[in-house]
């Protein structure tokens, strides 16, 4: 497809004896919204870090708005415009939401240290212009009263949301969420499928999300992609997915779920 | 013009006259061997501030202070000595031509200690900061201890084991608080800005540091030289306090007194590591006496060497066990903490460095 | 030919005492993940012991030896109940910190107890003799301490392959938490190894003590430093491992010292620059397993 933005040409990990991903490969175009989905240790964790470059991939290619990024370090990946978010919350436990989210600026400064040191005008008025954009940020995903917090001490779906806040200020325009519904109720998952329908409206981003909440996945994806053992065993529009007799065989045990 | 903005400037500028003023003072009036503990004091302050820079701050278990403190030492103390105490000294076998005739004024020359040292400690860092945690402890004091020994060895260049004596002396308090209290504004400068940030970021969580952009080997390395930097910058201060230096004299001891300041000041604030760096010379240099026979109404107790070490091993395993966020745990001095307790008004701001 | 041999009986002689104290690190390292810096000085509290026992107290060599590995064993145990138990949970640094704490109170108690200076400790006549063979002649040590050490592995390798407590151990190592589920007494099996480590540790303190007879409350630093080393060279966590790379770690520097004379003043440095060689191009060591971080 000549239009994709995130395109996996049949990337594998072996891990020594162990294939976690065979041959997955995606095309994502600009804008969608993609769902990843599959049993536990079907690798979809492998596959998003592979993407996002904490494991090179084995065999294959993946490229990013048409340039080849396989084997590239993860900061120069999120320095290219893919940011994620990680399935077991990682926020940076000494600072402050803002701090968290302030942090995700640094990679767009265009400054050297001594000139923070000395705090000349070109260092200062980004690191203003920075703050100026995180705290709108915040306002935009509400949490802009809890902006002095300590991140860790919010209660545990807000730091979800500070998760996809964090990444959405490295300015990507592919996001990453790894079971951005993980832990929470009916309500909550709801709340946070129009949030992700908002975001992706107001950054133009495209998505693609791990999620185990069948509602969630079939309420807000596009296109689906099923992984079990590694091996892609089914793509589509939701609705062929739910009725796919080899995906409700994978899923055996949760086919009330996807019905 | 905010209004609680000018009183904080207000205050700085009256602690940096009262600095001052106690520096005048003590200058003055202090006996030689008291301004000596305070100048102790200050080159503790700055291994201190910039140890806590490396392990507190970016979270890099480094045991190589004391090695970079010997470069430091070594290359001030060659670029001052006179011609001639060079070729007294260097009896054993002369020194190389190039550094015979070098004699540099003294402040140049400790910039110059920093510099080289923040060069070993961007070549050691280059392979070691690969590493993490317990591998790189034991690789930092590898290095250490490897450049103890080449310095040993390169006896052409430093004298080996003889050491080096008639380094100009130092004796002012102002320069060695000067130094100090520069290295405390730079590093305070520096862990407040976007770097500083992202230092504690890697600190707090490599793999999400990463991911949100920070170039984490870059970073580590960029905190571990400006570390040794400044552990050679106090390295040369050394050297021109006691103007003898041998290579002995940076055994790992040297790291474990100031491993024992930041611990104790928190690992991760400054204002921590400069009361705790004043504190532990100071009592140091105080409780010499239980090193020394005490003559108690006529009972004579004899001195027992090494008690100091004992008590400051049993402080610092206190600290660690039981108290472990130090003095100050990660916070710092500011000023409207104070004013806060004052009582004077605040508008609403939040600062941005 | 003489030279050689000698440099190889004296290099498989140091290298046997290198495998014995590395063993101690490794176990203690496979399963808590600590270079327990304190383990250095345990060779210097052994030597001591024995050295009281025999000059001040006057007891037979072999029960002064005997009392010498029980003390250490016991200080061993409880270094770790008191000084790294309660930061099980805490960050790494902090325990490494408080390694490093015990380790400079243990050697400042002894400077503060028994004084800086060098003791000569006493070689017992019927440990150690000139043996003659053809031109060469060594000292019995040669002999005795890697038949020692030989024994010594083959024991440490059977309990800890082929006993119960061995099973729980490696369990532990591969996975504390999982294994403090399955009914394993984490704390107890923690102690055992650290029961083991010290033991070995304070015989190869004492055989230390025997082959350089010159003892201060210094003397562990060095030794203790290079045999992590050779454990980290043989892979951080494996016994054999460790065994391997003491041998290798003792042989490269008798041959250095012997074959090179010119290098010989940088023979402490010889280990560090093996150590930063393994740690760039093979972290994991001779025989280690890889682990990854899971993200």
């Amino acid at each position: 497809m000549g239009n994709s933005l995130l395109v996996t040409d049949n990337i594998t990990m072996q891990f020594g004896g162990l294939r976690a991903v065979s041959d997955l490969a995606l095309q994502i175009a600009p804008r969608q919204i993609v769902g990843l989905i599959g049993p536990n240790g079907a690798g979809k964790t492998t596959a998003f870090n592979m993407i996002t470059g904490v494991y090179k991939p084995t065999l294959g290619k993946i490229s990013f708005d048409g340039k080849d990024i396989t084997g590239l370090k993860p900061n120069q990946i999120t320095e290219l415009g893919i940011a994620r978010t990680f399935q077991n919350i990682r926020l940076f436990s000494s600072m402050s939401v803002l701090e968290n989210v302030l942090l995700s600026k640094h990679v767009r400064l265009k400054a050297n240290p001594l000139e923070a040191i000395l705090g000349l005008p070109r260092y200062s008025k980004a690191r203003k212009r920075h703050y100026e954009e995180c705290m709108e940020l915040l306002d935009q995903v509400q949490l802009a009263d809890l902006a002095d917090e300590k991140a860790t001490s919010l209660p545990y779906g807000k730091q979800r949301r500070l998760e996809i806040a964090r990444a959405l200020a490295t300015q990507p325009q592919v996001i990453l969420l790894d079971e951005p519904a993980a832990g929470m109720n009916p309500q909550e998952s709801l709340e946070l499928m129009e949030f992700i329908a908002k975001i992706r409206e107001q950054f133009g981003l495209t998505v693609l999300m791990i999620e185990h909440h069948m509602e969630v996945v079939m309420g807000i994806c596009e296109h689906i992609v099923v992984l079990d053992h590694g091996v892609t065993i089914a793509q589509g529009t939701p609705t062929e997915i739910q009725n796919n007799q080899q995906v409700i065989e994978a899923y055996l045990g949760a086919v009330d779920e996807i019905a | 013009m905010d209004s609680r903005q000018n009183i904080k400037r207000l205050l700085t500028l009256g602690l940096i006259l009262l600095s001052c003023l106690v520096l005048f003072f003590a200058q003055g009036f202090l006996s030689s061997f008291n301004i000596r503990i305070l100048n102790l004091a200050a080159i503790f302050v700055i291994l201190g501030a910039s140890m806590n820079l490396v392990l507190g701050f970016t979270g890099m278990f480094s045991l190589g202070h004391a090695g970079f403190m010997c470069v430091g030492a070594y290359v001030s103390a060659i670029l001052t000595m006179s011609p001639a105490s060079k070729e007294l000294i260097y009896y054993m076998e002369p020194i190389i031509p190039p550094l015979a005739n070098v004699h540099w004024p003294v402040f140049p020359a400790i910039v110059m200690a920093g510099v080289v040292a923040a060069f070993f400690g961007f070549l050691i860092g280059f392979p070691a900061l690969r590493l993490r945690d317990d591998y790189l402890a034991i690789a930092t004091l590898g290095f250490g201890e490897i450049i103890r020994i080449i310095v040993t060895n390169t006896i052409t260049i430093t004298n080996g084991s003889l050491g080096l004596k008639d380094i100009p002396s130092i004796k002012s308090l102002w320069i060695y608080w000067g130094f100090a209290i520069a290295t405390i504004w730079i590093l305070k400068q520096l862990i407040n800005s976007s770097w500083g940030y992202a230092f504690k970021a890697i600190r707090d969580n490599e793999i999400a540091a990463e991911a949100m952009g920070i170039d984490v080997f870059k970073h580590k390395l960029l905190s571990f030289t400006v570390g040794a930097f400044f552990a050679g910058l106090a390295g040369a201060l050394m050297g021109h306090l006691i103007t003898s230096v041998d290579p002995t004299m940076f055994r790992f001891l040297f790291t474990f007194q100031i491993l024992l300041i930041i611990v104790l000041g928190g690992l991760g604030s400054l204002t921590g590591s400069v009361i705790a760096g004043v504190v532990v010379t100071v009592s140091m240099e105080f409780l010499r006496f239980v090193e020394q026979p005490i003559n108690l109404f006529g009972l004579i107790i004899p001195g027992i060497p090494g008690m100091r070490m004992v008590i400051f091993s049993l402080l610092l395993l206190m600290v660690i066990l039981f108290y472990r966020q130090g003095l100050m745990g990660t916070r710092e001095f500011n000023w409207d903490w104070i004013l806060d307790k004052l009582g004077v008004a605040r508008r609403k701001e939040r600062g941005v460095a | 030919m003489e030279l050689y041999l000698q440099t190889l009986a004296n290099g498989i002689s140091l290298g046997s005492l290198y495998a014995l104290i590395a063993i101690g690190y490794t176990m203690v390292y496979g399963i808590l993940r600590l270079i327990n810096f304190a383990h250095a000085d345990l060779l210097m509290v052994a030597g001591y012991i024995a050295f009281y026992g025999i000059m001040v107290f006057a007891l037979p060599w072999w029960f002064s030896f005997l009392i010498a590995i029980a003390l250490t064993a016991l200080l061993g145990v409880s270094i770790e109940k008191i000084a790294y138990r309660p930061l099980r949970n805490a960050p790494r640094i902090s325990v490494l910190i408080s390694a490093i704490g015990v380790s400079f109170l243990l050697e400042n108690l002894g400077i503060v107890a028994i004084g800086a200076r060098p003791k000569s400790f006493p070689r017992p006549e019927e440990l150690v003799w000139n043996i003659k063979l053809g031109d060469i002649s060594f000292l019995s040590l040669t002999v005795i301490i890697p038949i020692v050490t030989l024994l010594l592995l083959v024991a440490v390798t059977y309990m800890v392959n082929k006993t119960k407590t061995g099973t729980a151990m490696r369990a532990v190592s591969r996975d504390f938490e999982t294994a403090s589920l399955m009914a394993v007494d984490v704390n107890k099996v923690v102690s055992t190894t650290f029961l083991v480590g010290s033991s070995l540790a304070a015989v190869g303190g004492i055989l230390y003590s025997l082959q350089y007879p010159q003892i201060d409350p210094l003397m562990g630093v060095f030794p203790g430093l290079k045999c992590f080393i050779a454990a980290v060279m043989g892979g951080i966590g494996s016994i054999p491992g460790a065994m391997l790379g003491g041998f290798i770690l003792g042989m490269g520097e008798v041959f250095l010292v012997a074959f090179m004379p010119e290098l010989s003043g940088y023979r402490d440095a010889f280990a560090f620059v093996i150590l930063i060689f393994i740690l760039l191009f093979k972290p994991t060591g001779i025989l280690g397993e890889n682990v990854v971080e899971k993200v």
